[in-house]
């Protein structure tokens, strides 16, 4: 079946794996020359994150203390990932976009990748993400985080942060395809993604918390997320260094994403497949 | 002979709602077909399946030769569809969204430019260009968007609903358009709420309702199936009626059908053309107001009424 479904134009069953790739090429370029378009999304996009940082990281910093450095190199792992769930309402509510204003229909009825269009639109979220992280970064170095540890590490962290980021906007993607209207995607995450912040090791230590606490905490995606950022930059890990979920973070984190990707890339792009505008 | 789209026995449900109930169609290469039928007769169901957004529950269709649910993506590179939004990238400029497809056609990047650049100067676009298509007005961006169905040259496009809310000005220029791509033996299917569009455009039209078509033929066959042409008499007071059809009654023995806004009253004619001016006599010193007196074929508009009262009639009796 798939053999027939991607026979080209010209009836030949040559360089579909080319075509793919270039329909995906147009699409991320749609999507950034949106991101140049709208200097109003650039801006909301870095301003409020660098007010995140500023507030978290100084008015939380002169309350809450951690052992084995300061609460701004705490914070800055749970900061970054807060910012980087924004990619879900973000997705969701381009998505629906696109299916309310009938160009779904249009990429649909064209003989190209069905996976390519929602690529191009969780690449493109990416980009604009990495300004994000860019301009985060750049606000925290003012306020006291620093990278403890070399140049790879460093940039591995950046790496697993922004996989983070392209996670959460499949997570969207499906999101809007299922919601179709754009304030229910965007308020669906919320409720969801509010509680499982809380409840990691985002913002708090989470060696002080009772036992059963801990556990829930310390196992949550989230946590792994954040856990591997502060071990790959070096920062104060939540608690003691030994515990499991802090020890193996990196690959825990790895591995959720892949997990979530792997369910979520083919839901999507199922749904895509039948999706028409309303 | 090879139909440039055919099909027979489209079903096609969602949930409990039955869109289509079996609909059969054909459109020879190089004409249009114009899909008339009031909102929710599953006239986009229709074109949806044709142009392989949606596969149909039973039944089959072929486009260009190439079957819908077998070879969806050969039957998309031969295609162009205009649906009822102007589905074009706001935040693009025209010439932008026209490259966009094209390479999503997978035409090359020069040749995508190519396309773009002459179907922008052919469909009037170039001052709008290179402006963002957000600021382009209602008739513009429908223009655009059948620009982006005829990037890859296809030989059959699917336009539905192709001129609903433009002005009149547009809807004309959009005409001219469609047209012209029939000049070049483009095969055409529209469909539309607007029984002129279709009078104006389609060489043949299927009436659709409650997700069959209820009648097919030319606009003239379907104007000739409704009943021949009718002498209409248009009086100033509804009061006077009365007094007019007795007058009539007198003069000839077809039934005066008097309409619903109770100052017209019509007579089938047929070739009985003596009646006219038996009729004439009749209301000859008659002390009222007659607007109009004139013979009319009836309209599409009288086609689409009668058939899909005989529909509904159908359906109660059913019921």
């Amino acid at each position: 079946m798939s053999a027939i479904t991607t026979l080209n134009g010209s009836g030949e069953l040559g360089n579909v794996k080319w075509t793919a790739l270039s329909d995906c090429r147009a699409l991320i370029g749609r999507h950034l020359r949106h991101l140049i378009r709208m200097p109003e999304k650039l801006v909301s996009a870095t301003l409020m994150p660098m007010g995140f940082v500023v507030l978290f990281g100084l008015l939380f910093g002169s309350v809450i203390s951690v052992s084995g450095g300061s609460y701004q190199e705490f914070i800055m792992a749970g900061i970054f990932t807060q910012v980087m769930m924004t990619c879900v309402p973000n997705t969701a509510i381009g998505t629906v976009e696109d299916l309310r204003n009938g160009l779904v229909d249009r990429f649909r009825s064209l003989p190209m990748n069905s996976a390519a269009v929602l690529v191009g639109r969780t690449a493109g979220d990416l980009a604009l993400r990495a300004v994000t992280v860019l301009a985060m970064t750049a606000v925290g170095f003012a306020i006291g985080w620093r990278i403890e540890t070399g140049f790879f590490a460093a940039l591995g962290a950046y790496a697993v942060l922004l996989l983070f980021g392209f996670t959460m906007s499949w997570i969207g993607a499906v999101l809007g395809l299922v919601a179709r209207s754009g304030e229910a995607a965007a308020t669906m995450p919320s409720l969801l993604l509010m509680p499982l912040m809380f409840l990691s090791s985002a913002y708090i230590p989470t060696g002080g918390l009772p036992g059963w606490l801990q556990a829930i905490a310390n196992w949550n995606p989230l946590s792994a997320v954040v856990n591997a950022l502060r071990s790959l930059w070096g920062n104060p890990a939540a608690t003691d260094a030994s515990v499991f979920t802090v020890q193996y973070a990196v690959p825990l984190a790895l591995g959720w994403m892949a997990l979530i990707l792997l369910v979520t890339v083919p839901v999507a792009v199922r749904r895509y497949r039948r999706a028409v505008a309303r | 002979m090879e139909f440039a789209i055919q099909a027979e026995g489209l079903r096609k449900a969602y949930g409990d709602h039955e869109a289509l109930r079996g609909v059969d169609l054909a459109v020879e290469p190089g004409s249009v077909l114009g899909v008339l039928g009031p909102n929710g007769a599953g006239k986009t169901t229709i074109i949806r399946i044709l142009s392989t957004l949606v596969e149909a529950d039973a039944g089959y269709a072929k486009v260009a030769g190439l079957d819908v649910t077998q070879q969806p993506n050969a039957v998309r590179s031969r295609i162009g569809l205009t649906g009822q939004y102007a589905a074009v990238d706001e935040r693009l400029t025209g010439r932008e969204n026209l490259e966009l497809i094209g390479t999503l056609h997978h035409l090359g990047r020069s040749e995508a430019k190519a396309r773009a650049a002459d179907l922008l100067d052919r469909l009037d676009l170039v001052e709008s260009a290179d402006k963002l298509s957000r600021t382009l007005s209602g008739g513009m961006r429908r223009r655009l968007d059948l620009a982006a169905s005829l990037v890859a040259d296809p030989v059959v496009i699917f336009l539905d609903e192709p001129t609903t809310g433009l002005d009149p000005v547009s809807r004309t220029v959009l005409w001219g358009m469609i047209r012209e791509q029939v000049k070049r033996g483009v095969s055409v299917l529209l469909t539309t709420q607007y029984l002129d569009e279709a009078d104006q455009l389609a060489d043949r039209i299927a009436v659709v309702d409650s997700g069959q078509v209820i009648a097919e033929g030319s606009p003239d066959e379907l104007k000739t199936k409704v009943g021949g042409e009718r002498l209409h008499i248009r009086i100033a007071e509804s009061a006077d009626m009365p007094e007019i059809v007795g007058r009539i009654s007198t003069a000839t023995t077809a039934t005066p059908l008097v309409a619903e806004d109770g100052c017209t009253v019509s007579i089938p004619v047929d070739t009985d053309f003596a009646c006219v001016s038996t009729v004439a006599a009749a209301l000859d010193g008659a002390p009222v107001e007659v607007r109009e007196f004139a013979m009319r074929r009836p309209s599409l508009d009288d086609v689409f009424l009668a058939l899909t009262k005989n529909s509904d009639e159908k359906e109660r009796t059913v019921a």
